[in-house]
């Protein structure tokens, strides 16, 4: 080949090496973070463990949001909802202006208006209720803390009416066994100390897919250093695939297992002698009471064979006190709900873990002053004596019933203020009650991030901004180390939103009751109680989290008494004033309610990717898991005749039924249960991801039972069967 | 050459999927394309069973398949390591790469159409960070280092601990370990 | 009982829930490279064997017909990359272990030569055609060149094309991980489909009766030794491991059982090779029949290769999720 030729080949080769810029867009792409990058702290609000994290913009942009390393709610480590907060901004279908509703009746029409005309009417119809009624007839549900500023507003309005759901729908009954027993709460984050613990007892709960951060990465300690984990619970949850020994129990018979472990740790004195000595009461009582309930009675009950209730048994009395009975979370189940708690309370003491390493630790928060305002005045009558006089050990609101006394023209509530919390998915089988009271009600306002099902039922609807964008209280929580955290805006709100803090102090402003929140902006208040304590709202703003020293002894000092607030001053395994109100002061077993032929039990809970029903929406959530899938035992699959991938809608026995739902079949399921996540079957259809997707199994219960001592809602003694249906068109 | 490897624990692996969501954000995955999953597999019948949570991903193979078949070199070796990466400006989307990867572990970009897939983060490896994915478990089972080094973290659970990988047969070589 | 499924959602686009990242366009392009590589070789054969007289179509019009069909072959396999912009990315390097990048450089080094052959008896084939050369400034010199190097040509083209020919199998047995391809027996397998393809050509294309029945005995041949590696490429899979036993499932019960025996090997080899061997000569119309079904057999074979050799696999994970949902993603 001659020279000239050989160039321009080369040439040609080389003007094709340079046309790649002329076409453009086929350079290397930019590696992530080699742009300009800022952070900025915050705490998620994906659920309600609020671990402190920091949220990453790279050129003005969302990037990722990471754990804080020095916060102990999550030691550098989001979970997975966590993990995928950005898109709790980013959703399209987020709440964008505040809405009022035009008309009533069946149809759902509402005009977009101006934050003015919201607050003026909210205002209005506020004080038409005061002059016609009373200024204590509007109720708060609440869930997260941006509701104390509307519980603060209303208390200074004169209501002072309020309810969690988690407390009703979730850990009452937990919450008062164990102040009935201890005289303290469990804490949350819970104050369990698995990360020392030799062996860990989970009674249905799911840590693992429940992702309650620290509790899921202690309890990934205890695995690493050898504990011992026993898991009851009718499906093979992912923590019982992490176990020694898993029983899977018949649902609604814990209670009898619960007994006859003390049954056995009593008569093989594997108890805890010194500790139960010193530090309880009622012990003797406890001895007669769990005489009957020998591991071969609990057999017949649970299906758990008796040789290894004894061994279970004995492997916790191994490795006491280092060993706990995990209280669980979510405990509303099957109505005796308090007597179960109480039983695993009282394990707890006869393995003598509470205040012990490895078993329960103290809790301290930091001494962090309130803003100097006026204080609401008191109630003139205690609402909780007039609405729920028949749970009297109750000290919060108990939102089932506060719903029933808003239902009908004579109803006792004429307003509600609904802040993040989706009633109608979070109360079981009360869709159509809700709808009724919503008829009746004179002013519904409904404060959320993302149009629920609940904002359907509102009058006034206000979009809350999301947690990225705002202010809020300083997280200060009982834990390990006294912490403080802060929460600060990344972004300006998007669209109209705003925080709740602001629509609160607006509210207030309209009724005349501003001086309640004598401050403009919530930072002022942050700036100050820091500064109180030593810090300032800069320094919070570069360091995310703060550590403070503990005052008092992390766990009981061996041998020494302790004078715990229960009436008796001592841990109260028999519980006087259990007794003093008519229950029973020892716990109880009541056989559970039996499934009708061809029915199932109805077992729900959690996955990692989604948060209740909260986060379907979230587009980096969904993403990860679209839809639940009904568990079913392949027996049981056979004789339905489907298969995985198949689709059915659950039917209750009063012929109910749900939205189409996905078949999965497993042998990781009881062959007399089902199982799905809860948090499906959206039927907003203004969320454009969730809609119509999956079963609510809330929708199905049918047989809700009241707790008689916390006046929770039991939600696991339902039954369904499966109705094949075909896939259809997705709308 | 540098032999960077991945180690996760199923013992503590709890398949929530963290390490999914955190490399999307981290790596700006386009919505609809994965880099890494979470495999669920159980063994056994009711109620005797076994369950096991892998994530998974690119096993950055010490003799990759998917480099070896690419016919412009876009798949390569990453400086003297065995993090395999792409580069995009090489790359004509003919998916020979995606053919020849046993684990299926490669995605076609969207919407531009070169093929993309886990790179170990390369871009905080060179900063002495772990990847993203590693950095996010909550249960802290994932580990991340250079098996030359007999004191890194990944050496020592290797020599520790029984471990496997995953379809070693083909011949791949894979880097991503997992403890039993 | 193993229940392995994939606890987070992952679809990713024509790799989920099996690969489909090539379709009919590689398929096409495999037929057709198959084709030329045949075309090419019966070509040659009949100017070295100096049969010129007996096979007057494959002597002096078949050569032109390989340029033509490879280039419609190109066309789709360039129609198939994502990025195209890139195409010329193939030619800034040579892979040594990769056969996509060898015979992306064959391609490109065969194409003189099969515009030579073509060249090399275009005055006796296609008078019109020379013509227009001729008056090609130079056009004229190379032809007469490419006519004096007439045998050279043809015996250079052979290597070539074969070359060209099993290249099309050993790309996809190339591919370890996929274990339906992962058989030496494809790249033959490919060269004599493409061979026989390519053979029944001159009698779609209306060759004189002597010519004809050249063809319909080759192909006899070839069709039967078709047979034979398809048999063995079954043995193989058979005979080797676990994921090659699910693959041969495949077709001896799976999804494409019906397909593969009903659609291809029936229609487009048995049927054809008993017309052949039995009535072809009598019967114009049967021989067309069996000619027209052998090209059809032809692209049949190399479109369920493509098809069925993505989706077998190493790894099988069931989803828990309808992938039509993910589509909301993207409204």
């Amino acid at each position: 080949m001659k020279r000239r030729e050989f160039l321009k080949i080369s040439a040609a080769l080389g003007a094709a090496g340079t046309m790649p810029t002329l076409l453009g867009g086929c350079a290397a792409k930019p590696l992530p973070g080699s742009g300009v990058v800022t952070t900025s702290p915050t705490i998620c609000n994906m659920c309600f463990w609020q671990c402190a994290g920091t949220l990453y913009q790279e050129d003005g942009r969302p990037w990722k949001v990471v754990g804080h390393p020095d916060d102990p709610h999550c030691d550098g480590r989001l979970c997975t909802r966590g993990t995928g907060g950005i898109g709790a901004y980013l959703d399209p279908d987020r709440l964008r202006q505040p809405l009022l509703r035009v008309g009533k009746g069946g149809d759902q029409q509402f005009r977009a208006v101006s934050w003015e005309e919201a607050f003026d009417h909210i205002a209005q119809r506020m004080q038409a209720i005061a002059e016609r009624h009373g200024k204590d007839r509007l109720a708060l549900f609440s869930h997260g803390d941006g509701g104390n500023h509307f519980h603060r507003m209303l208390q200074a309005f004169g209501s002072h009416a309020y309810a969690h759901p988690s407390f009703a729908q979730c850990r009452g009954p937990r919450a008062t066994a164990f102040a009935l027993t201890y005289g303290e709460s469990v804490g949350s984050p819970d104050r369990t100390d698995m990360g020392n613990s030799r062996c860990i007892v989970l009674i249905g709960s799911h840590i693992g897919e429940n992702l309650h951060n620290s509790q899921v990465q202690s309890l990934a300690r205890a695995l690493d250093n050898g504990a011992t984990l026993i898991t009851v619970d009718p499906r093979f949850s992912v923590a019982a695939s992490k176990s020694a020994h898993w029983l899977p129990i018949r649902p609604g018979t814990d209670i009898a297992l619960l007994l006859a472990w003390m049954n056995v740790l009593i008569n093989e004195r594997l108890y805890d002698q010194d500790y139960v000595a010193l530090h309880c009461n009622g012990f003797e009582q406890l001895v007669r009471h769990v005489q009957p309930f020998n591991p071969e009675w609990a057999y017949l009950e649970t299906g758990i064979e008796p040789a290894k209730i004894r061994e279970t048994a004995r492997a916790m009395a191994d490795a006491a006190p280092a060993a706990l009975v995990h209280p669980g979370r979510h405990v509303t189940w099957y109505g005796d709900d308090t007597q179960r708690c109480r039983a695993i309370a009282i394990l707890n003491a006869l393995l003598g873990s509470w205040g012990r390493p490895g078993g329960f630790y103290s809790q301290e928060k930091v001494d962090l002053p309130e803003y100097p305002a006026p204080k609401p005045d008191k109630p003139a009558t205690d609402w909780k004596a007039v609405l729920q006089p028949d749970f009297p050990l109750v000290g919060t609101g108990i939102s089932n019933r506060l719903v029933e006394r808003s239902v009908g023209a004579d109803a006792f509530f004429k307003g509600w203020f609904v802040y993040a919390t989706n009633l109608p998915m979070t109360l079981p089988g009360a869709r159509d009650q809700i709808a009724a009271a919503a008829q009746s009600l004179d002013l519904v306002v409904v404060v959320d991030t993302m149009p629920a099902e609940i904002t359907g039922f509102a009058d006034v609807v206000l979009p809350e901004c999301t947690y990225l964008e705002r202010f809020d209280e300083l997280r200060n929580k009982p834990e390990r180390t006294p912490t403080l955290a802060l929460r600060m805006p990344a972004f300006e709100p998007r669209y109209q939103s705003r925080p709740a803090w602001w629509m609160a102090k607006g509210i207030a402003d309209r009724l005349g009751l501003g001086h309640y929140f004598p401050w403009q902006d919530l930072s002022e208040v942050l700036d100050w109680q820091l500064r109180q304590v030593g810090s300032s709202l800069d320094e919070m703003q570069k360091k995310g989290v703060k550590r403070f020293p503990r005052k008092g002894p992390i766990y009981f000092e061996p041998g020494r008494p302790i004078r715990f607030k229960t009436p008796s001053g001592k841990i109260e395994l028999y519980s006087s004033l259990l007794a003093d109100n008519g229950q029973d002061p020892l716990p109880r077993y009541t056989p559970p309610d039996r499934p009708p032929e061809g029915f199932f039990h109805l077992n729900y809970g959690r996955a990692p990717a989604h948060t209740f029903g909260r986060t379907i929406n979230n587009p980096q959530l969904f993403e990860l898991m679209p839809e639940n899938a009904v568990w079913v035992h392949p027996s049981a699959a056979a004789w339905l005749d489907i298969a995985s991938g198949d689709y059915v809608a659950l039917e209750n026995p009063n012929g109910r039924r749900s939205n189409r739902v996905r078949v999965r079949v497993t042998e990781r399921i009881r062959p007399d249960s089902v199982f799905l996540v809860h948090g499906f079957g959206h039927t907003d259809g203004r969320q454009r991801l969730a809609r119509n997707v999956g079963a609510d199994d809330a929708d199905l219960m049918h047989n809700v039972k009241i707790d008689p001592i916390a006046g929770s809602t039991g939600m696991r003694a339902s039954f369904v069967t499966l109705k094949r249906v075909g896939k259809g068109e997705l709308t | 050459m540098t032999t960077y490897a991945m180690v996760i624990d199923t013992r503590t692996c709890i398949g929530c999927g963290d390490c999914v969501v955190a490399c999307k954000n981290e790596n700006k995955v386009p919505a609809g394309l994965n880099r890494d999953w979470v495999v669920e597999a159980t063994r056994g019948e009711y109620p005797d069973l076994q369950t096991e949570f892998r994530s998974e991903r690119c096993n950055h193979c010490g003799h990759a398949t998917c480099v070896s078949s690419c016919p412009t070199g876009a798949s390569h070796y990453w400086k003297d390591t065995n993090i395999v990466l792409v580069a995009e400006e090489k790359c004509t989307g003919c998916k020979a790469c995606i053919a020849a990867c046993p684990y299926d572990a490669r995605l076609i970009m969207h919407p531009q159409g070169y093929v993309d897939k886990c790179t170990f983060c390369h871009h905080r490896v060179d900063q002495g960070l772990d990847p993203a994915c590693v950095s996010s478990c909550p249960t802290h089972c994932m580990h991340f280092g250079m098996l030359d080094d007999r004191d890194s973290n990944v050496s020592r659970l290797l020599r520790e601990r029984r471990h496997k990988v995953l379809l070693g047969e083909t011949g791949n070589d894979p880097h991503v370990y997992y403890l039993l | 009982m193993i229940e392995e499924v994939l606890a987070t959602a992952r679809y990713n686009p024509k790799i989920d829930p099996t690969l489909g990242i090539w379709t009919w366009e590689i398929s096409f392009y495999l037929f057709m490279g198959g084709m030329a590589a045949g075309i090419m070789l019966f070509a040659a054969w009949a100017v070295l064997s100096r049969k010129g007289d007996q096979l007057v179509f494959a002597h002096s019009r078949f050569a032109l017909w390989a340029p033509v069909v490879l280039s419609l072959g190109m066309t789709t396999l360039f129609l198939d990359l994502e990025y195209k912009l890139h195409v010329f990315r193939f030619y800034t390097s040579l892979q040594a272990t990769s056969p996509m990048s060898w015979g992306a450089w064959v391609l490109v080094l065969i194409y003189p030569l099969m515009i030579g052959q073509a060249l090399s008896t275009l005055r006796q084939g296609y008078p019109m055609l020379a013509g227009l050369v001729n008056r090609v400034p130079g056009g004229g010199r190379v032809m007469r060149a490419c006519e004096a190097q007439r045998r050279m040509i043809a015996w250079l083209v052979i290597p070539l094309a074969v070359c060209l020919g099993i290249y099309t199998g050993v790309l996809l047995s190339a591919f370890g991980a996929r274990p339906f391809w992962n058989s030496g027996v494809l790249g033959p397998l490919f060269l004599i489909s493409g061979m026989s393809t390519a053979a029944v050509l001159p009698i779609l294309a209306g060759a004189n009766p002597p010519e004809r029945h050249f063809f319909e005995v080759v192909d006899i041949g070839l069709i039967t030794a078709e047979l034979v590696l398809i048999a063995l490429l079954l043995i193989n899979l058979a005979t080797g491991g676990a994921q090659h036993i699910q693959a041969l499932a495949l077709v001896t019960g799976g999804q494409y059982t019906v397909p593969f025996w009903l659609w291809f090997v029936l229609p487009g080899l048995l049927v054809p090779v008993v017309f052949e061997l039995v009535a072809a000569r009598r019967y114009r119309w049967l021989g067309l029949t069996a000619a027209a079904l052998v090209v059809y057999g032809g692209f049949m074979l190399r479109y369920l290769m493509v098809e069925i050799g993505q989706v077998s696999r190493w790894t099988d994970y069931a989803i828990q999720f309808d992938p039509q949902l993910l589509h909301r993603l993207v409204q």
